[in-house]
């Protein structure tokens, strides 16, 4: 392993071992935020009625409802994903990016968590 | 989490904030990273507040609405409009990309401008339909 260029220091280090599945995930979460946020946006610009009855009418219909929950999940796994990215980037204290990472991971688990809930309050609620 | 392994510790990082110069490519990375961030750190939090004031009831959603009524509500949810699309639209470049296409210089560069051009177009779009229906 060379001391000179960046290139040099990382050549015959070998694999990684892992990161392929990191970007899998962001992808195939990627694909999910997709389908599920123009599915909700194309709902709201078509209901135009942005009253509590109205909304709360539409998020209690099954698709819809499905759809919320489904973009709470995908949006929220990918976001830890993209977020761990930008620690790992950004943060180089090896203890400071392990207390990056649990308060990721809790607040991502919270926060979907605290979506699917509402969620579910919506949609099964009266 | 590729510090688990003392191997790799050597390993240098991606460019970092200093190493970089203007270009195509470069705007619309930075604008997917930045989008992408904005959309985690503002985008999910308003999510969290919609969705929770539809299940709490009238109350809530008043209180909801009268923020996201009001100008500095309305900059907002443009802003993270723009931002999920905008992250869309270079998120589709990326797929494009992961298949080994599109790097030649000129293609590179044209849908480095096209991707943001077209997410800012699609924004505008569903704003104007939004405020003037």
């Amino acid at each position: 392993m060379g001391n000179g260029t960046e290139l040099g220091r990382v050549r015959a280090l070998g694999s990684a071992h892992s990161g392929a599945h990191h970007w899998l995930l962001q992808r195939y979460t990627a694909i999910g935020n997709m389908f599920a946020g123009l599915f909700l946006l194309f709902g709201l610009l078509a209901k135009g009625d942005y009253s509590f009855a109205s909304i709360h009418g539409w998020l209690h219909s099954p698709l819809p409802a499905l759809m919320a929950g489904l973009f709470v999940l995908s949006t929220f796994w990918h976001a830890r994903l993209g977020l761990q990215v930008l620690a790992e980037d950004y943060v180089t204290d090896n203890s400071n990016k392990f207390a990056v990472m649990a308060a990721l991971n809790l607040l991502t688990f919270a926060g979907a968590a605290f979506g699917l809930l509402s969620v579910a309050r919506i949609a099964l609620g009266a | 989490m590729a510090q688990v392994d003392t191997k790799t510790s050597n390993r240098p990082l991606s460019p970092h904030l200093s190493i970089w110069r203007w270009g195509p490519a470069m705007f619309v990375s930075i604008l997917h990273r930045v989008t992408g961030d904005g959309l985690a750190l503002v985008g999910l939090p308003v999510l969290l507040w919609w969705l929770y004031a539809v299940a709490a009831g009238p109350a809530a959603y008043a209180a909801f609405a009268g923020h996201a009524g009001a100008w500095y509500g309305k900059v907002v949810l443009i802003g993270l409009t723009w931002s999920f699309l905008n992250h869309m639209a270079s998120g589709l470049r990326h797929f494009v990309l992961d298949t080994g296409a599109g790097y030649e210089l000129k293609n590179n560069a044209l849908w480095s401008i096209l991707t943001p051009v077209l997410a800012l177009s699609a924004t505008i779009a569903v704003w104007v339909f939004i405020l003037l229906r």
